[in-house]
């Protein structure tokens, strides 16, 4: 956004707050330049624009430089073990543009040249095998979308409505289509021993990020990607390999993935005792909650994002299950009171996002928007009460209660609770 | 030896077994495709033992992994003062926002649970582990296994699981037992959390009333840079 463009904007809330809902209908901040509008014959009509590979690797218009991750300072000590959110309520569609999408580092960005990538495939396997980046790129690959969230989206919101905007309350998901080899063929290449039954994949980050997962899973769906979107990762990404596992929290998603040992038994590895383990109200802890459950949020209006009229309005917003495929979303109006069924738009596929749309005539009154995905498996997701019943306030990790946002008559959006 | 933790009582609880592991286990047996059966394709090259031995590095609970080595709490103290102490305060007790790693004992069920090495983590090898993958922060893989072990040692003093003249090593490593080690369980939510797989959810009149109970707004924590945005849609 121009400063000049922030600038009105900001007047224009002001404005609005005070007016209600009058200033919904003329809206000064959009009306333009005169000079650009007809009669008149603008700039970028009159003289030639920049020529091809000006711009050798495209960017967003500058007049979409608003549209940025974002992070929240006070979460964290430092940058370097931290999280950044994806911009949903800027986005449609059901694909993360890559460098949107959001980012969670232990110990920063591992910038790791190609030529010194190596992954090591050993343990209970028959041959332990080294894999260059050239390697991984002859197997066999495969395409898939798949949605990855973080176990701790929408942590902070457990003890009640704290973030003001679907950005930092649900921005720890993302959704794009990677290119890989399925780990189950570099398994089958090193050859496994009798009684394997875990893995431990590991990060060559200065974290050194490393997880267990169960063979089952490692030999079912589970990739070793490459590319995201069609181009190589993003460094953010784990650049360039990192694991796909599909349906289950982020955290497992070895980014720079530098290791695959082959166990009889999990590791208990820090990040999955200390950290992603989620406390219940007796004090005991759920270990290995991996699935995530079904989710979903409004993302348009939502309280970066507040209605700009009055009239017909599309209510939109993206749904996910680590189960498997999204069957419904209903949406509320009014709280939780009435549902009705909102229409999905676009591809269905396994563990990936949905986008849905509910459209609607707003008169102005004020709204309690909330969404509630139901998965394939049946699984409806909870309201947030529903959910505190069971998993109290200090789980931390897999918060996935039914978002509710405000419209105020003035189309002002705020993140709340409701009884 | 410095120490100024409020007594916190060594819970010496339940070192129950992971029973409920082997759900998991049997799981991932009877889904197991036959491994052999996928066709193989040449490519990699076999990885020496030289190679994998610089970054095989994991230690399990059962011991598995650890180096030769040993260390005292009270060496470990003066490593833990000159690499750790600037984070996570000369007792454990943090410095800023970063890691708290002593205390919490008997808070996990409480409005405000510190999780901590003595109060949360399970196991020893997954202190060892992680210190060993990424600790200090910045400087990872920097520390000898014997301040691995010593400093591992004085983690255990500070949480009182250890006395003073504790000597860590990989042969008394399996005589430690965690306080907490008995205090997780296995994702239940497919049968705990029945109830959410509804094959009727209500459509209409589902509550009485709606009332806000809460707002973002109030607490005030959002990042103010951005304001927000008119939607075009």
């Amino acid at each position: 956004m121009t400063d000049k463009q922030s600038l009105s904007r900001r007047a224009l809330l002001a404005g609005a707050a005070g007016a209600g809902g009058a200033l919904l209908a003329g809206d000064a901040a959009r009306a333009g330049d005169p000079k650009n509008l007809p009669p008149n014959v603008p700039a970028w009509t009159r003289t030639l624009g920049d020529g091809v590979a000006v711009r050798p690797y495209g960017q967003p218009s500058k007049f979409e430089k608003h549209v940025i991750r974002r992070d929240v300072q006070w979460l964290t000590a430092s940058r370097e073990s931290s999280v950044s959110f994806t911009p949903l309520h800027e986005l449609d569609g059901i694909i993360t543009p890559s460098g949107l999408c959001f980012e969670r580092h232990h110990g920063g960005i591992a910038e790791i040249d190609p030529d010194d990538y190596r992954l090591m495939v050993h343990g209970l396997v028959d041959r332990p095998l080294m894999f260059t980046l050239e390697d991984l790129k002859r197997f066999p690959r495969v395409n898939r979308v798949y949605f990855l969230e973080c176990a701790a989206n929408s942590g902070m919101e457990w003890r009640g409505a704290q973030l003001n905007g679907c950005q930092y309350t649900h921005g720890m998901v993302h959704c794009v289509e990677y290119t890989g080899v399925p780990l189950k063929l570099l398994l089958a290449e090193a050859g496994l021993k009798a009684n394997a039954k875990w893995i431990l994949a590991e990060g060559a980050d200065s974290a050194a990020m490393g997880r267990s997962i169960p063979l089952a899973k490692a030999l079912d769906d589970c990739l070793v990607a490459y590319r995201m979107n069609g181009e190589m990762l993003r460094p953010e990404q784990g650049y360039p390999a990192r694991l796909v596992v599909p349906g289950w929290e982020g955290n497992v998603w070895i980014k720079w993935l530098r290791r695959i040992k082959v166990g009889d038994e999990p590791w208990y590895a820090r990040e999955e005792t200390s950290k992603y383990t989620d406390l219940m109200p007796d004090g005991s802890a759920r270990k290995f909650t991996f699935v995530m459950d079904a989710k979903s949020v409004i993302t348009s209006p939502s309280p970066q994002l507040q209605l700009g009229h009055k009239g017909f309005t599309v209510i939109s917003g993206l749904a996910w299950s680590g189960r498997g495929k999204i069957r419904r979303v209903d949406v509320s109006l009014d709280g939780g009171r009435n549902w009705r069924e909102a229409r999905i738009d676009g591809l269905v596929l396994d563990k990936a996002c949905v986008r849905f749309y509910a459209e609607t005539e707003w008169t102005g009154q004020e709204l309690l928007l909330q969404s509630r995905a139901i998965d394939e498996t049946g699984y409806v997701q909870p309201s947030k009460a529903e959910l505190r019943k069971i998993r109290g306030t200090n789980s931390i990790y897999h918060n996935n209660g039914i978002q509710t946002w405000r419209v105020a008559p003035n189309g002002e959006v705020e993140n709340v609770e409701v009884s | 030896m410095s120490k100024s933790l409020s007594a916190v009582a060594a819970c010496i609880g339940a070192f129950a077994l992971v029973a409920s592991l082997l759900v998991m286990q049997a799981a991932a047996q009877s889904k197991k495709p036959e491994v052999k059966a996928i066709k193989t394709y040449g490519i990699g090259r076999v990885a020496e033992p030289r190679e994998i031995a610089g970054w095989d590095i994991d230690v399990r609970p059962d011991g598995q992994g650890l180096p030769d080595g040993k260390g005292s709490v009270k060496e470990g103290e003066a490593v833990f003062m000159g690499k750790c102490a600037a984070c996570h305060g000369e007792f454990g007790e943090s410095a800023g926002r970063w890691p708290q790693v002593a205390g919490g004992t008997g808070s996990l069920a409480s409005d405000d649970p510190v999780k901590t090495v003595g109060s949360y983590f399970p196991y020893l090898s997954s202190v060892f582990d992680y210190v060993r993958h990424a600790m200090p922060f910045g400087d990872a893989q920097s520390l000898t296994d014997d301040e691995l072990y010593a400093i591992t040692a004085y983690l255990l003093f500070l949480n009182d699981i250890v006395d003073d003249k504790f000597v860590l090593s990989k042969q008394t490593f399996a005589t430690v037992k965690m306080p907490n080690a008995g205090g997780f369980r296995d994702d239940d939510r497919e049968t705990a959390e029945r109830v959410f797989w509804n094959p009727k959810p209500c459509m209409t009149n589902c509550k009485a009333d709606v009332k806000i109970t809460g707002h973002a707004r109030v607490i005030d924590v959002t990042p103010e840079d951005k304001a927000p945005r008119r939607g075009v849609e």
